[in-house]
């Protein structure tokens, strides 16, 4: 059986709904009018132990709600999850000690105490073993790179250093899985990719199961190997990133620089999508026109300086995607 | 359990960082102090009647009164307001641990450090410079310091049982102005419970708030006999019982509610 059993998940929100202005407020006092919500819509997944799945969606598709779920806070109205063979919110307390969160929004450090503070508090709070608690943040340590941060108090560390912090705090009771809602957040270039490294790392040698949510493409073309795309509370697409590039945007990208600015350029095979001087970007499918072919042609065509392909990036897709649901 | 004896310590050691709080509130509480000592001098001179207490009584249990004032369950704690109005107490569920009992344990810290960085200065000063008294005698001693655990377990509950209401009126500060003025009457914290006319008194002599105040300052005074402490101590321990039950019932329906209707 898989570590992680979604099943047609439906989860509703009723939002209490006030009209505007002194009447409204009043006439809300009075009778309460309810707006039905719907978050997730019936969603279903399976996620195999050691999985590096990337969850993506735009604001408000249901990202938050299913891993809300799936890690115990919220109960769905119907459907079904198993995690490691249990539900969440029947055997919380179970469930909670064989999984690490880490939100990018809020830090589970405690705030006012120095950062080996909260980890001695997090190693009573989850009864890890003495000598297991050892080896472990002694790993943790060297690997993200920590010992000049334990003494000092979480307030005064910057977003990059409490972001290391907090995967550190995430870890320590060994969890199998780990969830990560938008951890790259807020983070500088360099922050991200110490992240990206430890995650993979992990991930490869632990064999920790990771779900992460993210609005960064970057983080989801360099970690993970299987993508799943929810809007508007159902799964779009599950997949790998190659296939949800195959099935959305096949098209690859011819871009020429040619020697001549604004010099005629034409193809049967390809459209030209826009130029900008010297550079002529055209647009062409690779599965009825061979690359190969195509740049012979241009290039016996036309007199020109360099020539590159390329696939359209991620956040393209994405957005295609999204404007596709939303149709 | 070791867990949250480590939630303790830990919200106890990050309270004692506030120093400055500690100051002000310490010589407020001073100043506060001379104030009730003299509008009760002023009283008991302009009354020729017969006084439940002596003059002598009422400067001790003043200062007892300003010394451990933080331990009464006046206030909401700040931070636990902010998770729930932010709707990030969801997020406490991700702890493997008893929620009723993780809040508990802030109420213990959030009671206790101020109470210490206070009480201790205080009751110094009040005993060499302003005319506080020491226990009526050995015994007294002793029951007033078994009833202030008594004291600190009905504190801390009713604290976590007004601490959980929050989840229901989001600005939290109904039930808590509500809780403070029933605190500071029925506790016996403005007016000694002995002075209050017959009726009111067999009121509040059944509510668990005297448990807080009348009962170990009294204790103290030796104004109830020693002999009578395991009644008091009974009283103190079953008011505790009937408010964690109640904090526990509200706290699951909230968490009930929470969980259904979403973070």
């Amino acid at each position: 059986m898989s570590q992680i059993v979604v099943e047609d998940l439906v989860k509703t929100f009723r939002i209490a709904e006030r009209s505007p202005g002194i009447w409204g407020a009043l006439r809300g006092v009075a009778r309460r009018r309810y707006r039905t919500v719907s978050a997730l819509d019936g969603v279903s997944f399976e996620i195999e132990p050691g999985e590096l799945v990337g969850y993506i969606g735009p604001n408000g598709a249901g990202k938050s709600t299913t891993v809300k779920v799936i890690s115990g806070i919220l109960v769905p109205d119907s459907g079904r999850c198993e995690i490691l063979g249990r539900v969440p919110w029947r055997e919380r307390i179970a469930h909670v000690r064989s999984i690490g969160v880490v939100f990018g929004q809020r830090t589970q450090l405690w705030w006012d105490l120095p950062v080996i503070e909260s980890f001695e508090l997090l190693r009573e709070i989850y009864s890890v073993p003495p000598g297991e608690y050892r080896r472990t943040l002694d790993e943790l340590v060297s690997v993200l790179d920590l010992e000049a941060l334990l003494d000092v108090p979480v307030r005064q560390l910057s977003l990059g250093q409490r972001m290391r912090c907090d995967l550190a705090a995430a870890l320590l009771h060994r969890p199998s899985i780990l969830f990560l809602d938008e951890p790259t957040i807020g983070l500088d270039a360099v922050s991200k990719l110490v992240f990206r490294d430890f995650i993979k790392g992990f991930n490869r040698e632990r064999g920790v199961t990771v779900i992460l949510t993210t609005h960064d493409m970057d983080d989801i073309e360099a970690l993970c190997t299987r993508v799943m795309v929810i809007g508007e509370g159902r799964i779009l697409s599950d997949g790998t990133l190659e296939g949800l590039r195959e099935s959305i945007a096949p098209e690859r990208r011819l871009i020429v620089d040619l020697e001549e600015p604004d010099a005629p350029v034409a193809d049967a095979e390809a459209t030209v999508m826009r130029r900008e001087g010297h550079r002529v970007h055209l647009s062409f499918d690779p599965r009825r026109t061979p690359p190969a072919d195509l740049i012979a042609r241009i290039a016996s065509n036309h007199p020109v300086r360099d020539l590159f392909v390329e696939s359209p990036p991620i956040e393209e897709i994405i957005a295609r995607m999204y404007d596709e649901q939303r149709r | 359990m070791r867990a949250y004896g480590a939630v303790l310590s830990a919200n106890f050691r990050t309270l004692l960082q506030y120093r400055a709080a500690a100051i002000a509130g310490f010589t407020t509480q001073i100043f506060w102090g001379f104030i009730r000592v003299m509008i009760f001098e002023a009283f008991f001179r302009s009354s020729t009647a017969a006084q439940p207490m002596t003059v002598d009584e009422m400067v001790t249990y003043i200062w007892l009164g300003q010394a451990f004032i933080m331990l009464l369950p006046w206030n909401v704690d700040r931070e636990l307001h902010n998770l729930i109005r932010s709707g990030q107490v969801g997020y406490e569920l991700l702890r493997p641990v008893d929620l009723y009992n993780l809040w508990l344990s802030r109420a213990l810290a959030f009671r206790t450090a101020p109470t210490l960085l206070r009480a201790v200065p205080l009751l110094t000063l009040a005993l060499l410079f302003f005319g506080m008294g020491l226990p009526e005698s050995p015994e007294a001693g002793l029951a007033f310091a078994l009833s202030m655990v008594g004291a600190l377990l009905i504190s801390c509950s009713f604290t976590t049982l007004v601490n959980v209401t929050m989840m229901w009126t989001i600005s939290g500060q109904g039930a808590a102005n509500m809780a403070g003025i029933a605190v500071t009457i029925f506790t016996g914290m403005v007016v000694p419970i002995p002075f209050f006319p017959e009726w009111a008194q067999t009121v509040m002599e059944v509510l668990p708030f005297r448990g807080i105040v009348d009962t170990p300052y009294r204790l103290y005074l030796g104004h109830i006999p020693a002999s009578e402490t395991l009644f008091h101590l009974g009283h103190q321990l079953a008011w505790t019982v009937v408010l964690v039950l109640a904090g526990r019932w509200v706290l699951s329906r909230g968490l009930r509610r929470l969980v259904v209707q979403g973070g």
